[in-house]
Parts: C-alpha cells; sequence; structure tokens
C-alpha cells in the first residue's frame, strides 16, 4: 500500500510547527531554514501552504541521477543514498518541483524520506492541514495531474 | 526481436533497462567501447577529485545488473551502419544484424586547432581514462592550465583546484560559461575563481603547446686546469646526475604570454559521434537527424541523447542538447517506441547546474531572453547572489541563477508547463527573489 503526505492548504495556519519538527528530526536542530517541508505565507490572502516533495511515481529527480543514488522503498517514497550520491545537483534542476536540495554542509542532496514512514511534520501538525495516508486520497490525483504537464514525453505507463 | 543499441552512456543504459521492463522476451544488446562498465561523465569530477572511486562513477552500481536484466553488455566499437540491411559492423570484422537499433553514441571532445595536442601531458577530460591520467599529473602544486571554462571545463576547474593545483584557465569567450550564463553571471564567476586563487584569463586562446627540448649533455670537461697540472693531479669526474624526466610543457597564449605546465586539460567542448554514419544514408546534421519520436531517416532506427538533433522545447527547433538529464529522457522515450508504445516527445529543456569551488549556479531554456520578453533581474555582487529571469508574455521561458540552491528546480516547472503567471509575472519582474512564492501561488490559483 502507498501511502503519501497529503496536503490541505486550508487548514493550514502558519504555525510552521512542522518546519520545525522537520529540521529537528533530519537535522538535530530547530531551524526552519534547515526543513524539507515550507510553509508559504501568503499573508495578503491569508492563506498558507505547506510544501514538500509528492514522491512522484516516475520522478525526474530519480531519473536524473547519474549515479543511480535515488531509490524507491516499498512505500513508493523517494530515498536519497549518501553513499551513492556523488553531489553534482542534477537532480535539483530537474525536479520541477524544486523538492530535492543540495545540502552544502554534506556535499549531498537532500529531500523528503517522508521519516521512514512516520513523518515528523505530519504528527506535528495540529489542523491535520498535513496526514499521513493512503495515496487514494484526494489531493494527490491532483499533484499527478500536474506532474504529468511537466513530463516531455508521457509517463511510461 | 532483437534490440541493438549501440553506447552505454545515461541514454543506452536507460533504453535497455526500458525495453526490457516493457518487451520481456526481446533479446538487448548493449554495445560500449570503453574499458569500464557503463559509467556516468558527470561523476568524473568527483572521482578526479578523489571523492569517489571508479565504482562510484558507474550508472548501476549492482554487480550482475545487467545480465540479471537480461541485457548482453559487450565491449565492441562499431565501424559502420547498413541502415537497409540492418546490419552493423564492427571493428575486428564482426558483423551484428538487428531488428531494431538506438544510435546512442554520444560525443567526443573537440581538439582546438592548438599546436602540441599530441604530447604527453596535454589531455582531454571526457572519458574515465582520460581522468586516470589527469589524476596522475594533477599532484598539489603542479602547474596546470585548463584550455576553456565552458560547462565541462568549470566543472574540473572544481576538482582540480580541489587537488591544489596552481591553476590557469584560459577561456575564448569574453566570461565563464558563455553558453550557459550571460556576462553578469559569467563575470561573476570568474571574480569568485579569481577570489580563490585561480587565474582566470578570457579573451584569450592557447596558441600553441611545446615541450621544450631536453637540458644538452653535460659539455666536455675542459684540459685539468693550472692546479691541477701543477700538483699532478686530476680532479675526481663529476658523476653525472641521471637526466631528469623533464614533464615541463611549454604554453604560448595568443598574447605572446608563455607559461610552464605540468599538465594541459583542453576541454573545448564537444560535438557527436556521427563519423561511423557518414555512408549510412541516415541524415545527418549537426548530430543524427531525427523526428518527434526520435526516429532516424531510416526505419526502425532512433537516436538518443547527446549524438541526436531532436527537438529543445525553448526555440522549436531540433538542436542537439547535450546534457545528461536530456540522455536520460531521449533514451526512456526512443526505448518506449522501440518496444511499440508510440510516445511522442515534447522536447527537451536545456538546463545545468555547475558547482565552481563552491559557487552553485544553474540555467535553464531561454536565459538569455527573446526579443519583445520582460525580465526580472537581481544582481548582488558583494553577496555572490544573482537570479535573472526572462518572460515571454506572463510565461516563464527562461532563468539563471547563482549563489541559490533552494528550489531552483521550480524554475524547469515553470518553464516546462508554460504555467501562466498571471499578476505574479509583475511581481517577479520587479522582484525576481519571489519565484519560489510564485510558483507555489500560480499551483494553488493565489492570485
Amino acid at each position: 500500500m502507498q501511502r503519501a503526505l497529503v496536503i490541505d492548504p486550508g487548514k493550514c495556519t502558519g504555525c510552521k510547527q512542522c518546519e520545525l519538527a522537520c529540521s529537528y528530526e533530519k537535522e538535530g536542530v530547530f531551524n526552519p531554514a534547515k526543513s524539507r517541508i515550507r510553509v508559504f505565507d501568503f499573508h495578503q490572502n491569508a492563506r498558507f501552504v505547506p510544501y514538500t516533495c509528492t514522491q512522484c511515481d516516475e520522478a525526474w529527480c530519480q531519473q536524473a541521477c547519474p549515479t543511480n543514488a535515488i531509490t524507491t522503498d516499498a512505500f513508493g517514497v523517494k530515498n536519497v543514498n549518501d553513499s551513492l550520491c556523488v553531489g553534482c545537483k542534477v537532480c535539483t534542476i530537474a525536479c520541477p518541483f524544486g523538492t530535492v536540495n543540495y545540502n552544502a554542509t554534506t556535499g549531498k542532496v537532500i529531500k523528503c524520506d517522508m521519516c521512514g514512514g512516520d513523518p515528523a511534520c505530519a504528527k506535528a501538525c495540529p489542523t491535520d492541514a498535513i496526514v499521513y495516508t493512503d495515496v487514494e486520497q484526494a489531493g494527490y490525483d491532483k499533484m499527478a495531474a500536474w506532474a504529468k504537464r511537466t513530463d516531455a514525453g508521457a509517463q511510461a505507463n | 526481436m532483437h534490440h541493438v543499441i549501440i553506447g552505454a552512456g545515461p541514454a543506452g543504459v536507460t533504453a535497455a533497462e526500458t525495453i526490457r521492463k516493457h518487451r520481456g522476451g526481446d533479446r538487448i544488446t548493449l554495445l560500449g567501447d570503453e574499458d569500464a562498465p557503463p559509467y556516468s561523465r558527470m561523476a568524473i569530477p568527483y572521482y578526479l577529485e578523489g571523492d569517489i572511486a571508479e565504482t562510484g562513477t558507474y550508472l548501476r552500481a549492482a554487480a550482475g545488473h545487467y545480465d540479471d536484466l537480461g541485457i548482453d553488455l559487450r565491449q565492441a566499437r562499431v565501424g559502420s551502419l547498413d541502415a537497409g540491411a540492418k546490419i552493423l559492423k564492427l571493428d575486428g570484422g564482426d558483423e551484428l544484424a538487428f531488428d531494431r537499433l538506438l544510435i546512442a553514441t554520444g560525443a567526443s571532445p573537440i581538439r582546438p586547432p592548438i599546436e602540441g595536442l599530441d604530447l604527453a601531458g596535454v589531455q582531454t577530460c571526457w572519458t574515465l581514462a582520460d581522468a586516470r591520467e589527469i589524476a596522475k599529473r594533477a599532484e598539489p602544486g603542479a602547474s596546470v592550465v585548463l584550455v576553456g571554462a565552458g560547462f565541462i571545463g568549470s566543472i574540473i576547474l572544481q576538482a582540480l583546484v580541489a587537488k591544489g593545483v596552481q591553476l590557469t584557465v584560459v577561456e575564448m569567450g569574453d566570461r565563464m560559461v558563455p553558453r550557459m550564463l550571460d556576462e553578469a553571471a559569467g563575470t561573476m564567476l570568474k571574480r569568485w575563481c579569481e577570489a580563490k586563487g585561480v587565474r582566470v584569463l578570457t579573451g584569450t586562446t592557447v596558441k600553441a603547446i611545446a615541450k621544450p627540448e631536453a637540458a644538452k649533455p653535460a659539455a666536455p670537461q675542459p684540459e685539468p686546469g693550472f692546479f691541477a697540472r701543477l700538483f699532478g693531479q686530476r680532479p675526481p669526474e663529476p658523476t653525472a646526475p641521471p637526466a631528469p624526466v623533464d614533464e615541463t610543457l611549454k604554453v604560448t597564449l595568443d598574447n605572446g604570454e608563455t607559461m610552464a605546465a605540468k599538465l594541459v586539460v583542453i576541454a573545448a567542448g564537444v560535438r557527436p559521434n556521427i563519423g561511423f554514419l557518414q555512408a549510412s544514408g541516415l541524415e545527418l546534421g549537426a548530430g543524427v537527424s531525427v523526428d518527434d519520436h526520435l526516429r532516424a531517416s531510416a526505419p526502425d532506427i532512433y537516436a538518443a541523447g547527446d549524438v541526436a538533433e531532436a527537438r529543445d522545447l525553448s526555440s522549436g527547433q531540433f538542436d542537439v542538447l547535450a546534457i545528461q538529464p536530456v540522455a536520460v529522457e531521449h533514451g526512456h522515450i526512443a526505448a518506449l517506441n522501440m518496444a511499440g508504445n508510440p510516445t511522442p516527445h515534447r522536447g527537451s529543456l536545456n538546463m545545468n547546474v555547475l558547482d565552481t569551488i563552491g559557487l552553485v549556479s544553474s540555467s535553464f531554456g531561454s536565459w538569455m531572453g527573446i526579443e519583445g520578453g520582460d525580465r526580472g533581474q537581481l544582481l548582488d555582487e558583494a553577496g555572490w547572489r544573482y537570479l535573472r529571469l526572462e518572460f515571454d508574455g506572463d510565461r516563464l521561458i527562461g532563468g539563471q541563477a547563482v549563489g541559490l540552491t533552494e528550489h531552483v528546480g521550480m524554475m524547469r516547472g515553470l518553464i516546462q508547463t508554460g504555467l501562466r503567471l498571471g499578476a505574479w509575472k509583475d511581481r517577479l519582474v520587479k522582484a525576481p527573489e519571489r519565484l519560489t512564492e510564485a510558483y507555489v501561488a500560480t499551483a494553488q490559483g493565489i492570485k
């Protein structure tokens, strides 16, 4: 069963607990700048949008990686294998969502890995704007459609 | 059905795997002419730097990967193609028949018109074999001249600096990476390199490389001098030191300057490997001409990667885009077509990312803009930051960034989807740094 982070921006209050939880879980510090999920703040519209990797099916980051360092686990999550990543950053320009980023400290790229099946952001979210659930839930289809528009050819079927 | 793929780079390997995924029972032969398992040229700088072993450059790490997929990986070089008879002639005399063929032969370094390119110590940097040679000579403190500061030159530059060599870069363009970055960005990169102790000569070419003649043998000993004659003693014969291996090359620039170097690295660009196709009857341009299904001009023959002259998404024209992500994209789509799943290629987006001694730059699409289009530009010379966005109406068509690594892929997303930015476009013209906001807002329908 594939599971995904389903994000409902309508429920987000902009508290940014998810960013703190993520940076603490992944980097050991409470520093939103190191978070792999980011809350965009459109204060003029009173809207907040949490944003992170959608773990797309045939992921651009994965396909572009020259050393096969990005693998898919049993839950469909795309993981960066640090021992294979050389830090070339091709995935960071290939991902049309901009959700793989270079970490100059480690010389590797980082992305959301769903915390190995127990995402800290979803646990920290007080309003259920971020929930960890089956991919068939509403919201995922929209992302999938968006993903399809970006492809150079068709996704393999 | 026998699929033959010439070239075991990213395009060829991706194609072989994709065909296997869709055609379980077909025979697949993958031909490579190098002495290593399929590897990525993108990883060579990290090998040169010593970050990874040769195995770290391999496209697929698992031993037995190709066997497990039933892909017959062979080391062979193709001499010629008979497109009508569907037969390849291999160097050494063997023939190989195919039902469907993918030409993914990549590119080779251009040899610029410089005297002395064949001397020992003058090295292109394209293959693993090249990298092994460079690694031998690029010792800490060694004088190295790098000819060409295009994308490949600049990516090697980083590795050479990391090895601690005394580096001089000679680029004929007016700035670094002139085909990837504009003047502001390319000049910023040059300033950055100079600040890091690299000498960068732009608007300059190398005229000649020479190996100074070996030191002349010692002159014959003069007759014994006065004291020797007086005391009847001959001074001891000086023992001739072993002739030192003179590794020094003399590099002459077009401005007349000369410099010594232990190693000269030539990175003057690459061109598609189509020489073996001259008599094949296939339509050739700069590379192998293909249609919107990556089909060459003869039945059942396809081309992908650096050798293919395929559609460029930005210009709509057919052009060679010799970059890793495009090679993979081509390989994937060509293979779907070869496997009998008709799949159009809508066009690939030119994009590059470069790390120059820690300063990361990237560019996408029509980064130079189009006539009548608008532009947003942010230049922070002191902070080593630059962002330039180019628009056609309210659509992003190109971009470049220096000193920015967060969410840069969004530029690709906006360009490739052609998403209309509406009111956000004017905001981006005034404040291009709001790019990520604009992307998320537009995707979410926030005006």
